[in-house]
């Protein structure tokens, strides 16, 4: 028996408006032309009721647009599939006497930011003693043995020193998006993990801004962390699926602030 | 100026402290020199094409010179030799040096090598007069068509293709951009040599070379004609080029240049000695060159948190300026740099970065300074991100600043779009048309929040001071006390290319240089 529709459109200021806001550029000088593209183009997009709201010449020869317009798509909420919250994520307290009593030994994680990106911001508010917005990096955890290499690290380098020191996880962190290098280097680290039988072994996770769970299954990762991603977050992941691959947690155990 | 906070007294100490922190490196720097500064002198003197295998000439010739244990003469001395030979141009002279046993050649007599001197010395005087009349031209247009009133609007182009880099550049330069600042290709500073010719790849943003450069500053120059309004180029002297880069944009008439005396020992884990051999000559340069330069201790705050860390910014600030003065850079010259970087979850960061910007200022009142956006805590909630952006702006134009880096509403997400410079631009345009002279209408009250913040940043500052001159600068990078990284002496890239100098060491450039007061 499938569940009741639920139909759903974008909130403007009444339900069910379809209203969006959107802001783009078209490389042709301000005029009553350059506004008429702008509206055909929305138009072009499926957009009803389209209103131009500012048009400006960011340029000699680009026009600014900011666009009101109404979208006619209309969803089903009920048929969108996306495993429940089952699990409240653990505290910092929590987690560590969850790996005291069920992983038994301290979790090693090995982190960098590898290949020629040298933005440590990322694998910093992780693994650091200090943490993010609060929340305490891997190394305050008594239940973590956590190593930052820091940034340029070959990924060989980081799959050697990991392996040597058997480790439970490895985080490769990918700031520098620019024609996909992320990508690239993401594959290639994927490539040498294999090469050096980590794979379904060690938790391969990637993080950065351009970075979700899908596109790092999508290159070979067991999972991918976004923006506004907390240390507890990964920490929390590790363990999680740490005790899934013993056999201590149910496979299809999900909990709050997982990757999706 | 707001603010006395500190005693006048206090701060002329702290330059003191920063001048003996400094003059222990530069026993290092009198007695050693580099693979990249020889390249540089090299250069100097018109080498500046690649080999038939597009390794760069000047690296040709100073790796020739390094493996047959001669470098330590000097690039200028073995200049000299190959013109003696009969070498008509600066191939010519790689060539003829690579032929002869460099190891096992005679001295020359006493006259000869008189001689030679003397002749290479000419040579240096008219290629450094050269220089001077290009950037005279420079200066020319920049007195023809003036730029707007700073704080100076510095903005990044990043696309990786220096002809695409162009049309950005054009096009932030028409929605009022006052400073370009082209990226260039991620780890370029780990290069020990600069690419040739002009380039339409690269990682991040392209390469720094001279063509990029010649072909930036065309387009901006006839920008700048259009607009009647000068627009500045600036780009990376840092890693292990410093000194190239320099000669570069000195050459192809550039504004400014991303210049410290720590950032590449501290951020790209380049080897101390190398840094602060190399930074000497690149300063020289920008001395003679009327270069500004922009430090980077805003770094120092997206690794270290930057309120607790806010003191070694101003520590910092000191020992780069007396790095800088000490190479000859007026104060006008300086572009210290600083940022809006601390946690906006925090209550009260307006009064905090406005009584570290205001410090900065009354540390350093004749320097422009360079104030830096929020990166470290943005959030790619872009209309939240735009609005902290506009709190930077409001404290560049209360303290002053020179040289302003908007803050893109999309950083932490891509590169920026080229709406996005174009918002940045108008928006704070309209923050400094609207706040022009805060500074003068009210005064921060010294028992106030502002002021005793500021009074204990500096306190903590003159502590690490104390600290650097009593254990040395070196100890001091080794316990992380400047952007919370480590360092050794020995450690990282390129000390390799560190050379002492042999006692008959030559560099005419160095010694016209030294003779320069900006």
């Amino acid at each position: 028996m499938s569940a009741p529709k639920q139909p759903l459109r974008a909130y403007g200021d009444r339900r069910d408006d379809g209203v969006l806001q959107l802001s783009f550029t078209l490389p042709v000088a301000l005029s009553e032309k350059a506004k008429e593209a702008a509206l055909q183009y929305c138009k072009g997009l499926g957009l009803q009721d389209v209103k131009v709201a500012s048009a400006e010449a960011a340029a000699n020869q680009y026009t600014f647009f900011v666009v009101y317009a109404r979208s006619p798509v209309v969803l089903d909420y009920a048929a969108i599939d996306v495993p429940e919250v089952v699990f409240r994520k653990l505290g910092f307290d929590e987690l560590n006497q969850l790996i005291e009593s069920d992983v038994g030994r301290r979790v090693v994680v090995f982190g960098a930011c590898t290949g020629t990106d040298t933005h440590t911001v990322g694998i910093d508010a992780i693994l650091n003693m200090k943490g993010y917005a609060g929340d305490y990096g891997l190394e305050r955890y008594p239940g973590f043995e956590a190593y930052n290499l820091g940034s340029q690290v070959p990924n060989e380098d980081l799959i050697q020193r990991a392996k040597s020191q058997k480790a439970d996880a490895i985080l490769v962190s990918q700031v520098v998006t620019q024609r996909d290098v992320h990508k690239d280097n993401s594959r290639q680290f994927i490539d040498a993990a294999r090469a050096a039988g980590l794979a379904g072994k060690t938790l391969l996770l990637l993080g950065g801004p351009r970075v979700d769970h899908k596109l790092a299954l999508e290159l070979g990762f067991d999972a991918g962390f976004g923006p506004g991603t907390k240390p507890s977050d990964v920490a929390n992941f590790i363990v999680h699926a740490m005790l899934k691959r013993l056999g201590k947690e149910p496979a299809g155990l999900h909990y709050e602030g997982e990757p999706t | 100026m707001p603010g006395p906070f500190v005693q006048d007294a206090e701060i002329a100490r702290s330059r003191e402290v920063a001048q003996e922190v400094i003059e222990p490196v530069f026993e290092l720097i009198r007695r050693n020199t580099t693979v990249s500064v020889e390249r540089t002198v090299l250069r100097l003197f018109g080498m500046s094409d690649a080999g038939p295998s597009g390794v760069p000439l000047p690296n040709l010739m100073t790796d020739r010179l390094k493996a047959a244990g001669v470098l330590n003469r000097g690039a200028a001395y073995w200049y000299g030799r190959a013109l003696q030979l009969g070498a008509r141009s600066p191939l010519d002279a790689v060539e003829r040096l690579a032929a002869l046993p460099l190891e096992r050649l005679q001295p020359l007599s006493a006259e000869a090598e008189g001689n030679l001197r003397q002749a290479v010395r000419r040579e240096a005087h008219s290629a450094t007069e050269e220089l001077r009349r290009r950037i005279g031209q420079r200066d020319a247009l920049r007195e023809q068509f003036p730029m707007s009133a700073a704080p100076h609007k510095y903005v990044i182009v990043a696309t990786g293709n220096i002809y695409d880099d162009v049309d950005q550049a054009r096009a932030a330069a028409q929605a009022g951009a006052d400073v370009i600042a082209v990226i260039r290709s991620t780890a370029q500073s780990l290069l020990d040599y600069v690419p040739h010719g002009a380039t339409t790849e690269g990682y991040g943003g392209t390469y720094a070379t001279q063509e990029n450069f010649r072909i930036m500053r065309e387009a901006l120059d006839e920008e700048s004609r259009r607009l009647k309004r000068y627009i500045q180029l600036t780009n990376y002297s840092s890693g292990l080029c410093m000194a190239e880069i320099a000669f570069c944009a000195a050459y192809e008439r550039l504004d400014m240049l991303l210049n410290d005396a720590m950032y590449g020992i501290l951020f790209r884990d380049i080897n101390m000695r190398r840094t602060f051999i190399d930074q000497y000559f690149s300063r020289r340069i920008c001395a003679l060159a009327g270069i500004i330069i922009n430090t980077g201790e805003d770094n120092y705050i997206t690794t270290a948190d930057a309120y607790d860390a806010a003191h070694t910014v101003i520590a910092s600030q000191f020992i780069n300026e007396a790095f800088a003065r000490r190479a000859g850079l007026a104060d006008w010259q300086l572009g210290l740099g600083h940022s809006y970087e601390i946690d906006p979850a925090r209550p009260e960061t307006l009064l905090l970065e406005l009584s570290q910007a205001m410090l900065v200022r009354r540390c350093f009142p004749d320097a422009p300074l360079k104030y830096m956006p929020p990166t470290k805590h943005k959030e790619t909630d872009i209309f939240f991100s735009h609005a902290y952006d506009v709190m930077a702006d409001l404290v560049a134009v209360w303290t002053r600043q020179g040289i302003q880096l908007l803050g893109m509403m999309t950083e932490a997400m891509h590169t920026p779009l080229l709406a996005d410079r174009y918002v940045a631009l108008k928006s704070a345009a309209y923050i400094h048309r609207a706040a022009r002279g805060i500074d003068e209408e009210f005064t921060v009250r010294e028992d106030g929040k502002i002021a005793t913040r500021a009074r204990d940043v500096f306190g903590r500052a003159m502590q690490l001071l104390e600290e650097c001159r009593k254990d040395g600068l070196v100890v001091a990078i080794g316990r992380g006390h400047f952007g919370d990284v480590k360092r050794t002496e020995t450690g990282g890239k390129g000390l390799e290319g560190v050379i002492e100098k042999a006692p008959d060491y030559f560099n005419p450039f160095l010694e016209l240089l030294e003779g320069v007061r900006a």
